[in-house]
């Protein structure tokens, strides 16, 4: 493997990553199973009523997947970092920022992706017609990507601290409100039948913005929580 | 030519000049705010709409701009710390953090209690007012990641990388009247050339700004010596200097 060249780096991290969560199965759906409960208390909290949950559903449905993300962005570095295999990569020469990004890419495929697959039950289960359907997926997939991005910078920065958790959301949901009002607002005009060009595009910016710089500031972060 | 950043950079130059400075920048401020306050609150004509309750805005607006513009300066202090590895900007972040943080809060509340007579309610969820409770968290979330490091120099690092990315949140604020449709009003003052408000009413508000401005300074020196204090504790020149003064 000493000749091969940055992609085939990625691509060990990404086939490791994967093979490490298909054996760990439970912690993979773990999020999942979050987010199907927390939309669940929303019915129970404010009325069973369809019509009025229809109204709700997108804020509900965004607010769930941010929060499921958030809850698995403490599974992102902390087993790399706890066994050493982070200080290994740190000292590999290797652009850790490339590193860090295929970790991301990798956890985006375990965890938002499976989120944006669930959103359609879960939507349905709360009253959007069947025709929001397809926007609902793009929002989520290109800001579940954004929460990421935005989240793995929180973590690595968190990643040294004990009991990081509840930090580490201080820090990572007032960034990611502007994902948040973006992606409801797009499924809110989708449900009324108007376009939802505008906002999607803002969400791809958001997402190209945040995955162009969030690996530099990912690896400045984890540059200082690894050495100590 | 960049003889005077690096001296500025030293610890002992940096906490002599904030002590030689700081009254300075604090009287100036003190008699700025008394006078502007007198030309808002009682040399200013009342508004034809609004009467006398628009006088809130001699606290309001400034302290929202700070609140902004400490952000800014808490972040470049934060970057230059990052780049050229200058530990007395990290100093100068961490001290920022709080008053930035307490101008928000003011910023907040003065326009909680503005907008109870024009608007007709407490809160509203507008962008302009959201962005600014968004801003808060983010002083706040900084104060609390510096807080969990026990080692300054990791704190310092970990924070400034929190507060480079922070700088988004900027922009948002700031234009958030003009993006939205928004219940907070336009800008009016920032406007170069022809401002959309009366000379008599326009000039206790720079006045008071520039006051908030060195009141900024003058207390930005206290926290920075103070800053000093704590991370040279165990430097000769700091017990030579505490001995003698």
């Amino acid at each position: 493997m000493q000749s091969s060249g940055l992609g085939a780096l990625v691509r060990l991290v990404i086939v490791r990553d994967l093979r490490l969560a298909v054996r760990h199965w439970d912690q993979v759906i773990q999020p999942l199973i979050f987010f199907a409960i927390i939309t669940t208390l929303f019915p129970l909290a404010i009325s069973p009523a369809l019509d009025e949950l229809r109204r709700i559903a997108p804020g509900i449905v965004w607010v769930a997947a941010m929060l499921a993300s958030l809850l698995a962005l403490e599974s992102l570095f902390r087993p790399d970092v706890e066994d050493g295999t982070m200080e290994q990569w740190v000292l590999s020469g290797q652009p850790l920022s490339l590193l860090l990004l295929a970790k991301v890419v990798t956890h985006w495929l375990l965890t938002g992706l499976p989120l944006v697959l669930m959103s359609p039950l879960v939507g349905t289960a709360l009253g959007m017609p069947q025709s929001v359907w397809p926007t609902l997926m793009a929002t989520l997939a290109l800001g579940t990507g954004s929460l990421s991005m935005l989240g793995g910078v929180g973590a690595a920065l968190t990643v040294a601290v004990r009991r990081g958790s509840v930090l580490l959301a201080l820090l990572v949901l007032p960034l990611e409100m502007p994902v948040l009002i973006f992606g409801a607002r797009a499924v809110d005009l989708a449900m009324q039948g108007e376009p939802v060009a505008g906002p999607l595009n803002l969400l791809a910016a958001l997402l190209l913005f945040f995955a162009s710089l969030g690996p530099f500031a990912m690896a400045a972060a984890m540059r200082v929580s690894v050495e100590s | 030519m960049w003889l005077w950043f690096h001296k500025l950079s030293s610890p002992p130059y940096a906490y002599r000049m904030a002590t030689l400075l700081r009254p300075w920048f604090f009287w100036t401020a003190l008699a700025l705010i008394v006078f502007a306050a007198y030309g808002g609150l009682v040399l200013a004509p009342p508004d034809y709409q609004q009467k006398d309750a628009f006088r809130i805005i001699y606290v309001h607006a400034p302290a929202a701009i700070m609140s902004l513009q400490v952000y800014v300066v808490m972040a470049i202090a934060a970057a230059v710390g990052v780049i050229w590895r200058i530990k007395l900007a990290h100093a100068v972040a961490a001290a920022c953090a709080p008053v930035g943080a307490a101008f928000t809060v003011v910023a907040l509340a003065t326009g909680s209690i503005y907008g109870k007579p024009m608007w007709g309610t407490w809160w509203e969820w507008d962008p302009r007012i959201t962005s600014e409770l968004i801003q808060l968290f983010l002083y706040l979330g900084y104060m609390a990641l510096r807080a969990s490091f026990d080692d300054t120099q990791r704190a310092d690092r970990a924070s400034a990388i929190l507060a480079i990315v922070g700088v988004v949140n900027v922009p948002i604020v700031k234009y958030s009247v003009v993006w939205w449709n928004s219940l907070h009003q336009a800008p009016t003052i920032s406007k170069i050339g022809k401002p959309s408000i009366e000379l008599s009413m326009a000039w206790p508000l720079y006045t008071m700004l520039l006051g908030f401005m060195l009141y900024f300074a003058a207390v930005l020196c206290d926290r920075v010596r103070s800053e000093i204090l704590r991370r040279e504790r165990n430097a000769n020149w700091l017990v030579e200097t505490v001995k003698t003064s």
